[in-house]
């Protein structure tokens, strides 16, 4: 069962997780969620200790070095404050699948408290702070893909609110939106067969609606699909919510 | 670096094959979809309380069975108890050969093809005929079942028309009613000539010693209308406590395994032939087999001994499409498959331990299941079971090394600076396996390690802006 049972948000200070990925890859998607939180008046802290939220490993079936990871993890974000995380899946790994792997574990309550007090970000903004109207503009038409960890959670829809709410944006359905991407962590280097074809028919059931942006919550999902697409010679642009978010306040796409 | 087994079968998969597998399971999913919440308000309510029942039923097996087998003997029924496949085969022989009865005929079950009665009974000079149009099928091609409720779903019609022009069942015709008439009229002979009919059970209450069998071409009714002797053969794990609790499992069962209110046949059985009860075969048999379902009960798995057999976790599921069952080389496919069949299992579980690697852990197999079963959490569970028992797993990323680093952020930052170095190599030269594999199939994002850390750095010595 998923925990989604949150602590209501008191103060205006948060601390950030801001994912491997970001860590690694995509600074930029990191760097809109901290403009976006402070254009909300939110405080953002960052604790420099964080690596990464122990999901590989978790998926992968190594759950003891996953748990070496979430208690890094758990003792980084020490405090009480929120801690807000772009991404779904590593939400969804925090309150549910660090919870899973320390069930036996004597320290699974520290595990728990974490999960409660950990935001995706969406459903921070629209759930935790009750935001859920967005200034400026972005002219786009906007595919937005609902991440598979964001199943049995508020992020989905609380990341359509906040799209729907942008000036300009007008957000297209597609085909079978409720499949997954094909990314699945290890799975996408293991099964790599099943896992293309599974996102080369998101692919075409997103380019059939023509976005300007297929945008979502989740940076795997993305670097998995912006990768094959930019692979077979079609490239997409694909964004982060949070990118989006940013670049409304600021006028609109870059 | 090597494959997964399951991914190489999908690749290996013939085209129209897979069309016809994504094309019917979609098109079920999306019908079950829509049924299920143009009915009701939440159906997501009931597949919880329906998932309650059942493990309640599985948790209290040691208060739900000796009361079964009360009611069922209270019934005129008499009651085996098979604790493996070879003793289940070998009670159905028992019986058969008490009655001198040689020829046997198979409503479609599941437990049956798990313990491969009909091939057993064949060795013993039986014959077991299926009945029902997509066992048939699979039994006249030596084929296996690809699917819990569809068998022949990997088949096309052009295929099985060959095999009836094969079989002598006709000049080749491959228009659907024709081919269902066909295998009627080759069945109707079966039935009549048939000695004890063979069913399984989709449920069987605790309460009332009912029987239930759902089914839609009306087989399992001619196999118990033409017999004598009925055997049903019953996982342990089919009883529900109340005959209540029959209303929320069937109209959930229907409309998640093939998008219909009901299915066309819902028959409960109460007993044999009785003054009560003028119809039907005199004798009747229930068989209930174990086979290695007590010790999944003794699993942190248990909660998928709740599953009524739906397939709707097939349906949806991404790799299923692509995979198609026999993929999965157990008699149990799909999501559902890939957590049972490497449990029942049991010794042989590292041959089977690739099957819950083959999921994204997407979740929509949860998302649909009519009992609600958190298959995700039990793949995981069965990752974790195989990485402790050393099984190898070709194609999974080794991950003592990343957590060592992941736990030590100056390491870790070194690292992240370091993997700069990425840019400047060709994707071939890149020194980890797992990155090879990803940018062979996609392009891998430029390594900007360490870039968000730098901003957030010279942002706070700036003054904040007013
Ligand atoms: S696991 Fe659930 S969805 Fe899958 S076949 Fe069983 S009952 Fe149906």
């Amino acid at each position: 069962m998923l925990n989604t049972e949150r602590k209501p948000v008191t103060g205006k200070r948060v601390q950030l997780m801001a994912t491997c990925l970001c860590d690694a890859f995509y600074d930029d998607v990191a760097a809109a969620t901290v403009e976006v939180l402070e254009h909300l008046g939110v405080e953002v802290a960052f604790p420099e200790a964080q690596t990464c939220c122990g999901q590989p490993a978790f998926n992968g079936g190594d759950w003891a070095a996953s748990r070496k990871v979430v208690r890094h993890t758990v003792k980084t974000f020490a405090g009480e404050e929120p801690v807000v995380v772009p991404s779904g899946s590593c939400a969804a790994m925090m309150f549910h699948g660090a919870v899973l792997e320390f069930e036996k574990e004597k320290d699974v309550g520290e595990v728990e408290a974490l999960g409660r007090r950990t935001w995706e970000l969406a459903d921070f903004i629209v759930n935790g702070l009750g935001v859920k109207a967005w200034p400026g503009r972005y002219d786009a038409t906007v595919a937005f893909h609902r991440s598979c960890h964001s199943r049995g959670t508020k992020s989905g829809e609380a990341s359509l609110t906040l799209l729907n709410a942008i000036a300009g944006v007008r957000v297209v359905e597609f085909g079978e939106g409720e499949q997954c991407c094909g990314f699945g962590g290890t799975f996408s280097v293991s099964f790599p067969n099943i896992s293309t074809a599974m996102g080369a028919l998101k692919l075409d059931h997103v380019r059939a609606v023509k976005p300007d942006v297929f945008v979502s919550g989740d940076m795997s999902c993305m670097m998995h699909l912006g990768g094959l697409a930019a692979k077979e010679g079609k490239p997409i642009k694909t964004l982060h919510l949070a990118q989006v978010l940013r670049d409304a306040l600021k006028g609109g796409p870059r | 670096m090597r494959f997964q087994q399951i991914d190489q079968f999908a690749a290996e998969l013939k085209a129209d094959t897979r069309a016809s597998v994504y094309q019917s399971t979609k098109t079920t999913h999306e019908k079950r979809t829509k049924l299920l919440f143009d009915q009701f308000t939440d159906p997501n309510r009931l597949r919880e309380i329906a998932g309650e029942i059942k493990q309640h039923a599985i948790e209290n097996l040691d208060t739900y069975l000796p009361r079964v087998e009360e009611k069922l003997k209270a019934n005129g029924a008499q009651v085996h108890w098979a604790a493996t496949a070879q003793s289940a085969c070998e009670t159905v022989l028992r019986i058969m050969r008490a009655r001198g009865a040689t020829k046997m005929v198979k409503a479609k079950t599941m437990v049956s093809e798990e313990i491969e009665l009909a091939h057993f009974l064949e060795k013993n000079g039986c014959e077991a005929v299926e009945t029902d149009l997509g066992e048939f099928i699979i039994q006249i091609d030596h084929d296996h079942p690809s699917h819990i409720v569809r068998p022949i779903i990997h088949k096309n019609r052009r295929e099985i028309a060959t095999s009836f022009e094969r079989e002598g069942l006709g000049a080749y015709n491959d228009d659907p009613e024709t081919i269902t008439r066909r295998a009627r009229h080759f069945l109707r002979h079966k039935y009549l000539a048939a000695d004890v009919g063979l069913t399984g059970a989709n449920f069987v209450s605790a309460e009332s010693g009912r029987i239930v069998l759902v089914t839609n071409e009306g087989n399992s009714r001619f196999c118990l209308a033409a017999t004598k002797c009925h055997i049903a053969l019953v996982g342990i794990e089919k009883i529900v406590p109340r005959d209540r609790d029959l209303g929320i499992l069937l109209n959930l069962l229907g409309r998640s395994g093939t998008a219909q209110d009901l299915t066309v046949y819902t028959e409960f059985i109460g007993g044999p032939k009785s003054a009560a009860q003028p119809d039907g075969p005199e004798e009747m048999h229930v068989i209930f087999v174990d086979n290695g379902r007590t010790d999944v009960l003794a699993t942190e798995c248990r909660d998928i001994l709740r599953c009524i057999r739906c397939g709707a976790c097939l349906n949806v599921c991404p790799v299923y499409r692509q995979a198609s069952g026999h993929a999965y080389r157990s008699v149990y496919p799909g999501p559902v498959g890939a957590v049972l069949s490497p449990l029942l299992a049991a010794e042989k579980f590292p041959a089977l331990a690739d099957l819950p690697k083959a999921s994204s852990l997407c979740g929509a197999c949860n998302e649909v299941c009519p009992v609600n079963i958190p298959i995700p959490d039990l793949l995981l569970r069965l990752r974790n079971k195989a990485k402790e028992e050393g099984v190898p797993s070709p194609g999974t990323p080794p991950m003592g090394a990343w957590a060592l680093l992941a736990s030590q952020p100056t390491a870790w930052k070194a690292s992240l600076v370091g993997g700069k170095l990425m840019n400047h190599l060709p994707t071939k030269m890149i020194p980890v396996p797992a990155l090879q594999a990803w940018a062979d199939k996609r392009e891998l994002p430029r390594w900007r390690g360490g870039e968000f850390r730098k901003w957030m750095k010279a942002r706070a010595k700036k003054p904040p802006s007013p």
